[in-house]
């Protein structure tokens, strides 16, 4: 074939096809990576180098402190006793002993001690309505159990007759019992009015004195626990799962909202988001914990947490709308024509063309909004709730640990992290399940 | 003039038109803003046609197909679709949308939906078919474009050829008495045109009301009856297509059809 390149014929035809080879030894293997990825310049080299001394200083100044801690004493002082007795006067050493003393402070408030079993028998039943929903591979019939879920974790969690929640759920069954019979004699808009408008009827006025009497009459139920006996983790997982729980149905349809053509739910979504996403959450908790009372009948008793997770969730519902908004933009317009061509309704191409894909796209800014609320219920602190900071300071106001700082702020920053990266980690695993499905 | 006009393959003789009426426009007039884009068009569809209709780009074709199934709304004239009145009511609306099928310059099919999915959405949930018969139906028509292999992939896993058809078997699934067709071979690389034009060409046979804006000039003389020419919103021309590329009237139709057929 060499003489094909004579400058006479420039005709070229391949009669055989070249087969493939293996990579140079250099370019493959641990050098390869090492070389690319660490030393691939000078500049590169010594940035290497200067940001393992880095590493190197950061665990050699907190390492010993972390290792040498001590777990078993009563007090600050104690633990200085056993330090100085272990390692010398003034070694630094962490007291982790305040951790092992106070967790059960930290982790449940002041709930009694001889119920912590409610709580955690709530967290289980979180845990198995929140796995069919977030993996496909439980099985669909749990879903069942996840309806039924909340009621029966407020029934763990505060105790009571089980006629509260019985009757709070009978007023969704009078609403889903509006749009099963009457769609069809009255016409969707009537029978959507009524689902709204009965249940809330009901709940007003009708479920406390049912309630009570059912609860003379049949008194089943658990020993009470008041909102102000919640704190510490308790208290931030409440506020902060029911926060998530509720404000992404209500972001998602402000989002719808603010999309609108019709000028009065178009304005209304926008006035709500731009006045909740403008103010400081710090202020929407006031208002929540005293101006409410002035606006409210005398003697109501709205229950404090009831109102911060109100007011969370509308908080977190206005950023929810704006990112789902922007996964809403970033669709074609092909998409709702096609499902418009194809003659499906709005809410149908809504929940079965646009919002699966909007949703998709908007799930990293969903998934911060949340970590966000999550870690924002530790201001509830100001309001007088004793999430795990404000249990940290009445925990250092006792004599025993009068001066401990960093133990605590550890193990609560720790227990903020699992919870905030396991989000996190979810996020990533939906994202990468949905595009390999996508593609 | 592109090679495929000699490869079609038509029997022309199977073509037929009735006299009874699919789409009637009349004096119908739309804007964008002040923008005059459709100027007092008139316009009888009859059952069995192939109207291929062009013209320049913004001279108004595709928003003019648009208005028959209400993705653009008109704002005076009237348009009557199989006896429905196109207006504001929703339920015509919805009605002639399931009556009509529409097939996209870019497809449009749901990314997130198996093909199966994507021809059986609207059958179940705007037809209320039960999932197995809508399922066989869609079986059917995805062995119709020839690709029934293909039904379990996803939209993005697909040639541009094979996603258009698709999208013609998705329309199909409802069983659409007319179909609209918007540049449907425009974004396509050129080995994939014909195969979309054969689906096509089959769906004329069967009898189907056709209304294609292309510039397959191939396609419109050999399986259109009529070819509407459109320049500046309105129809300079409309003829058999042996006129029309033979002996064109105006002076605007015979420019269009130098700059388009004369390389």
């Amino acid at each position: 074939m060499a003489d094909m390149h004579s400058e006479a014929d420039l005709a070229f035809v391949r009669e055989t096809m070249l087969a493939q080879k293996e990579p140079p030894i250099a370019e493959q293997g641990a050098l390869k990576w090492l070389r690319e990825n660490l030393f691939s310049s000078w500049l590169n080299a010594i940035l290497t180098v200067l940001s393992l001394l880095l590493v190197y200083w950061v665990l050699a100044h907190t390492l010993p402190w972390l290792l040498r801690g001590v777990w078993d004493a009563g007090s600050l002082a104690e633990c200085r006793e056993i330090r100085d007795a272990r390692y010398g006067d003034g070694v630094d050493a962490a007291c982790f002993a305040v951790i092992t003393d106070r967790w059960q402070q930290l982790l449940f408030g002041f709930y009694p001690r001889e119920l912590y079993w409610r709580p955690i028998l709530a967290l289980l039943c979180f845990f198995a309505a929140i796995a069919p929903v977030l993996f496909a591979r439980v099985p669909r019939q749990m879903l069942g159990f996840t309806v039924a879920a909340p009621f029966l974790i407020f029934l763990l969690l505060w105790g009571g007759t089980i006629w509260g929640p019985l009757t709070v759920a009978l007023g969704f069954v009078i609403g889903w019992a509006c749009i099963a019979f009457l769609t069809k004699p009255l016409g969707r808009l009537v029978a959507t009015i009524a689902a709204v408008l009965l249940p809330i009827i009901f709940w007003l006025f009708l479920a406390g004195p049912l309630a009570r009497e059912l609860g003379n009459i049949l008194p089943i139920g658990l020993e009470p626990v008041g909102s102000k006996d919640f704190g510490g983790f308790m208290l931030s997982f409440v506020i902060g799962v029911a926060g998530i729980i509720l404000s992404l149905p209500l972001g998602i349809l402000l989002a719808l909202g603010r999309q609108s053509d019709l000028f009065l739910i178009n304005k209304v979504s926008v006035g709500f988001i731009e006045l909740i996403r403008g103010v400081p959450l710090i202020v929407w908790l006031f208002t929540a914990s005293l101006l409410l009372n002035y606006f409210l009948p005398p003697g109501t008793n709205f229950d404090i947490m009831l109102r911060v997770i109100i007011m969370v969730t509308l908080f977190s519902a206005a950023y929810i709308a704006e990112v789902v908004r922007g996964g809403l933009a970033a669709l074609p317009k092909g998409q709702y024509e096609a499902a418009d061509a194809l003659g499906l309704d709005y809410w149908q191409s809504m929940r079965l063309i646009i919002l699966p894909q909007a949703l998709k796209i908007a799930i990293p800014g969903i998934v911060s909004t949340f970590i966000g609320l999550f870690k924002d219920t530790t201001l509830v602190v100001f309001i007088g709730l004793l999430d795990p900071i404000g249990l940290s300071n009445s925990i250092r106001a006792t004599t025993d640990w009068n001066g401990i700082y960093w133990e605590l702020f550890l193990f609560i920053g720790i227990m903020f992290w699992i919870f905030c990266f396991s989000m996190s980690r979810y996020s990533m695993y939906l994202e990468r399940k949905l595009t390999r499905e996508h593609r | 003039m592109t090679a495929l006009d000699t490869e079609l393959q038509i029997d022309r003789s199977k073509l037929k038109v009735s006299d009874e009426v699919a789409v009637q426009i009349t004096k119908m007039n739309k804007w964008f803003g002040t923008f005059h884009v459709l100027r007092d068009i008139d316009l009888t569809v009859y059952r069995g046609e192939r109207i291929v209709i062009a013209g320049p780009s913004g001279s108004g074709k595709s928003t003019l197909i648009r208005c028959i199934n209400r993705l653009e709304e008109h704002q005076s004239g009237k348009i009557e679709v199989d006896g429905t009145v196109l207006s504001s009511d929703l339920k015509n609306i919805d009605k002639v949308r399931s009556e009509v099928g529409m097939c996209f310059q870019h497809f449009n099919l749901f990314p997130h939906l198996t093909i199966l999915e994507n021809c059986t959405l609207a059958p179940i949930w705007v037809r209320k078919t039960p999932k197995k018969e809508a399922e066989e139906t869609a079986m059917h028509f995805l062995e119709k474009v020839r690709i029934p292999e293909q039904a379990d992939k996803y939209p993005g896993q697909l040639s541009g050829g094979q996603q258009q058809r698709v999208a013609i078997a998705r329309s199909l699934c409802m069983r659409p008495r007319i179909m609209l067709f918007d540049e449907p071979t425009s974004a396509l690389d050129p080995e994939m045109i014909k195969e979309v034009l054969d689906t096509m060409i089959e769906l004329a046979q069967e009898g189907m009301t056709m209304l294609c804006v292309t510039h397959e000039m191939g396609f419109a003389r050999q399986v259109a009856n009529r070819v509407i020419f459109m320049d500046q919103g309105q129809i300079v021309e409309q003829n058999e297509p042996e006129e029309f590329f033979n002996n064109p009237k105006s002076d605007r139709t015979k420019l269009f059809l130098s700059q388009i057929l004369g390389h």
